[in-house]
């Protein structure tokens, strides 16, 4: 899986569950402070991101899972 | 009365009285029953009885990596879980002045610990389904106290504030988490009561008698079903008018 695919793939999951556009989701974007996530909304995406990429996130992890790009820097280390 | 099809619900200490009534009541509506308790030989007869979509998940809820292992079973047995009702519950009874620490925690950890823990394990599925019911059984102790009972009734009372805090944190999931607090309902638990003891406890109850399993069933049928999908956070009394709360 390439470092493009894997973002590509974040930011769709990302669309899906948070009904943003596109354009919004990038690097430093917050889940919550700039893409309008309560703290349950992150919990569900963590969760379709273990789904999609068919890995575990532990909680520990989850946490600092803040912005997009956290996200993504994550999954690339654990696919 | 309402129809629960296409649902699975987990109930846990249905090997008891009360736990098998709202087991019956659950599959009568429709649902898939999944028996959890620990005396595996009155769930077998249960299931039996049951028929069809009846599925037997012995568990000792005391045990913390069966009461982990318990969501997954279950899941695993009906292919989802969108109803838990939390029942299983154990007495120690003793004056607070002579209760032992094992009496105290004992009844903590099977009477609240295993509801959090069992409600934390299901909330991922019922998030991803949008749609889920969890009920837990407490009571009319947990309301009014009772002497000899601090640790049942503390582990009641605090149900209460747990099942609201849960219910507020995943009401927009479409996930609902009530109550239901019976009073003095006849079942195996109430036997053991001297029949002074039970007099005295019918002169404060409005109605005039003993609760029976299925009316305090039919309360979690209710909870359980779609119609009750704006009810959240609250606590259900079934008690004959002994409190009215």
């Amino acid at each position: 899986m390439s470092d493009n695919d894997i973002e590509k793939r974040v930011r769709n999951k990302v669309v899906e569950h948070l009904g943003v556009e596109e354009e919004k989701v990038t690097e430093n974007a917050s889940f919550i402070d700039d893409l309008g996530a309560d703290s349950l909304d992150t919990v569900e995406l963590v969760m379709a991101f273990e789904e999609e990429f068919g890995i575990e996130i532990p909680d520990d992890a989850a946490e600092n899972i803040q912005t997009f790009g956290d996200a993504v820097s994550y999954i690339k280390q654990a696919v | 009365m309402f129809d629960l099809t296409g649902k699975a619900a987990l109930v846990t200490g249905a090997s008891g009285g009360l736990g098998a009534d709202i087991a019956r009541a659950l599959h009568e509506s429709g649902a898939t029953v999944g028996l959890s308790g620990t005396r595996e030989d009155p769930l077998r007869a249960l299931a039996e009885e049951l028929g069809e979509r009846a599925h037997v998940l012995p568990c000792n809820l005391g045990d913390s990596e069966a009461l982990k292992a318990l969501p997954k079973q279950a899941v695993e047995a009906m292919g989802s879980l969108d109803i838990l009702v939390n029942n299983a519950g154990i007495t120690r009874d003793q004056l607070m002045l002579r209760m032992s620490d094992d009496d105290w925690q004992a009844v903590l950890d099977v009477n609240l610990g295993a509801v959090a823990k069992l409600s934390q394990a299901v909330l991922r599925s019922m998030m991803k389904a949008k749609w889920g019911r969890i009920v837990n059984i407490s009571s009319v102790v947990g309301a009014i106290g009772n002497p000899g009972q601090a640790n049942y009734a503390a582990a009641k009372a605090g149900m209460v504030g747990f099942s609201k805090s849960l219910a507020q944190e995943v009401a927009s999931r479409g996930i609902t988490v009530n109550c239901v607090a019976p009073g003095f309902i006849a079942t195996a638990m109430t036997d053991k009561l001297t029949d002074d003891q039970k007099t005295q406890l019918l002169n404060k109850i409005p109605v005039g008698r003993m609760g029976e399993a299925d009316e305090v069933a039919a309360a979690v049928v209710y909870l359980a079903s779609r119609e009750a999908s704006y009810v959240t956070g609250t606590t259900l009394h079934v008690n004959g008018g002994m409190a009215m709360l």
